[in-house]
């Protein structure tokens, strides 16, 4: 019998499964800060921020997060280099010049890249794209972020080409017609009319991609190397943020020691950067949509 | 020439580069693909899937690891599958206005974007340590099945929305309680596209590594978990040693492995689609 009573309970029950969410992320940022405060009672945070060494692990400790940060910013970089005008190019392709039956094939398939587990981009940038590179450019090292970016970009094309796609056909078409009735081209139509009136939802599928960028793991793990160095050089050998995670926690560093701590350090460090990333996306995703009609 | 000439030079151009741009990425799929099979297909037999760990590339299986993935396939869906679908439907249809669901809502996108590694610290933390179980099956599983919490929620939401109101409506007439139309009505109607969801977000968890190494899963399992209390180790963490490997013998290793990973992924994933397209058919309102 259903009553009243029951169905209280089943919706504290609903509430309580939502919430779960909320711990999540109230475990998260609690997890990270106290380890960190833990980490910053030995180490400055001036140091941290300014030294130009990351040693944790040698006798001659250092413990400045610069090289990591450079590391992560330079595979970024790469890849959103590789995947923003591809990503954007295949967008308007598709939503501007085809048809939808193409589009309805492409798009799944464009889709599949993401699905593809980044251990195995791992692979392919280690066996197939560095190699090749070696060959173009003599003296590239064996790890770098050059092949670890490029492998990186053609895994966020995808993010980039879908969400702009969608932002792209949410612009209605009598914006277009009005442009094509002057005399316009499809391509003049797409960067003066259509790829503005659909720009927050453009930036915010690229700022994604950057975030999805900056916390991916295992590709730059095991194609661009663990030696931490302050450097924009794409031919070298660099490290992560997230590869000095997965670094240390391979190797068996002893629990409450300042080395298992230097870990939630570099966690906070990258947890901080991808949640003001995906604020700003959310902050233009509602700030700015557009609405016509 | 005229403007109108080199604008329509233009715009042809710019359709060809667009056709080159969309299969780039396609064709680098291909060749990848192709290049590991080429490495991987060979080395593929009943004994590399039965075999257990060893030193030598040419006697190691991927047995333990498989185990390890079904294992945390197992238990990922069953925390995961009810707490999602269950938040899905509360965000959805119960708490729908007022700040707690505003909160709710943002705090979810939020959770979506934070790197999986990060998931990994928690995991480590909370499940390893606080709560005592080390680095088992049992952490492993629920620090995936938070990490792909926000996927089905959003999913759920989705599907429910696809609801028509009038179904509700007619439920609710009839002097269903609020429950009873979201059990008979909503969620048999919703089912496909949350399955979907579902099926899509352990495609991602299958295919995870580095939250499961950060909370301390294994390269090296002797025998296969046999409870989620044991030492485990998965498929992408296999691969990952073995690639990081000198020997010849183990990048063949991790090509064939990574066979059998992209043929579980690629399934789930076909799964998934045919699921939607078959409950699009089904359902006419």
């Amino acid at each position: 019998m259903h009553t009243k009573k029951n169905e209280n309970i089943i919706e504290f029950l609903l509430f309580m499964s939502a919430f779960i969410t909320v711990l999540t992320t109230i475990g998260i940022i609690l997890v990270l800060s106290i380890e960190a405060f833990k980490f910053f009672k030995e180490v400055s945070i001036f140091e941290f921020l300014t030294s130009k060494e990351w040693t944790p692990l040698f006798t001659k400790k250092n413990f400045g997060i610069l090289p990591l940060l450079s590391g992560t910013i330079l595979t970024s970089l790469i890849a959103i280099l590789v995947a923003l005008p591809l990503g954007l190019t295949i967008a308007v392709y598709l939503s501007e010049y085809t048809s939808k039956k193409f589009r309805d094939y492409i798009k799944p398939s464009l889709e599949v890249l993401a699905a593809v587990p980044t251990v195995v981009y791992g692979f392919f940038a280690l066996t197939v794209v560095t190699p090749f590179l070696q060959k173009l450019i003599p003296g590239m090292s064996g790890f770098n972020s050059l092949s670890a970016g490029i492998v990186m970009g053609i895994m966020i094309i995808p993010i980039i080409s879908s969400m702009s796609e969608d932002a792209l056909r949410a612009v209605p078409y009598s914006l277009r017609e009005a442009s094509y009735g002057l005399g316009s081209t499809r391509l003049q139509t797409a960067f003066r009319v259509t790829v503005p009136a659909a720009s927050s939802g453009i930036v915010v599928s690229v700022i994604l991609g950057i975030s999805r960028a900056v916390g991916e793991t295992m590709i730059v793990a095991i194609a661009a190397g663990q030696q931490p160095r302050f450097t924009f050089n794409p031919l070298v050998p660099v490290e992560t943020l997230t590869a000095y995670i997965v670094q240390v926690s391979l190797g068996d560093v002893p629990h409450n020691s300042l080395e298992y701590r230097t870990i939630f350090a570099a966690g906070i460090t990258l947890f901080v950067f991808t949640f003001i990333l995906n604020n700003i996306s959310y902050y233009i995703k509602t700030k700015y949509r557009e609405k016509y009609e | 020439m005229n403007k109108v000439l080199i604008n329509r030079r233009k715009d042809l151009i710019f359709s060809v580069a667009g056709l080159i741009a969309t299969f780039v990425g396609l064709v680098m799929l291909v060749i990848f693909i192709g290049d590991i099979l080429i490495d991987g297909l060979g080395r593929i037999s009943w004994d590399f899937i039965t075999g257990l760990p060893s030193r030598n590339p040419d006697k190691a299986g991927i047995f333990t690891a498989m185990a390890g993935s079904v294992w945390v396939l197992f238990l990922t869906t069953l925390i995961s599958f009810p707490i999602g679908v269950a938040a899905g439907i509360y965000l959805e249809e119960y708490g729908k206005k007022g700040r707690i669901s505003k909160i709710l809502e943002i705090n979810i996108s939020n959770l979506a974007g934070v790197p999986s590694i990060i998931y990994g610290l928690l995991g480590l933390e909370i499940f390893a340590r606080l709560f005592n179980l080390g680095p088992s099956l049992l952490t492993g599983s629920m620090t995936l099945a938070l990490l792909i919490l926000p996927i089905i929620i959003v999913a759920t939401r989705e599907s429910i929305k696809a609801v028509p109101s009038s179904i509700k409506d007619a439920s609710y007439a009839l002097g269903a309680s609020k429950w009873q139309t979201m059990w008979h009505q909503v969620l048999p109607a919703s089912m496909g596209g949350i399955l979907t969801g579902v099926i899509l977000a352990l495609s991602r968890a299958v295919g995870e590594a580095a939250p499961l190494i950060v909370v301390g899963a294994l390269a090296y399992v002797p025998f296969a978990p046999k409870s989620p209390m044991d030492d485990f180790s998965v498929l992408p963490i296999q691969i990952f040693n073995w690639i990081s490997r000198p020997q010849q013998g183990f990048i063949i290793n991790a090509a064939a492995a990574i066979i059998v990973l992209l043929v579980l992924t690629f399934l789930m994933n076909g799964i998934a689609i045919y699921l939607r397209n078959h409950w699009q058919k089904k359902i006419k309102w």
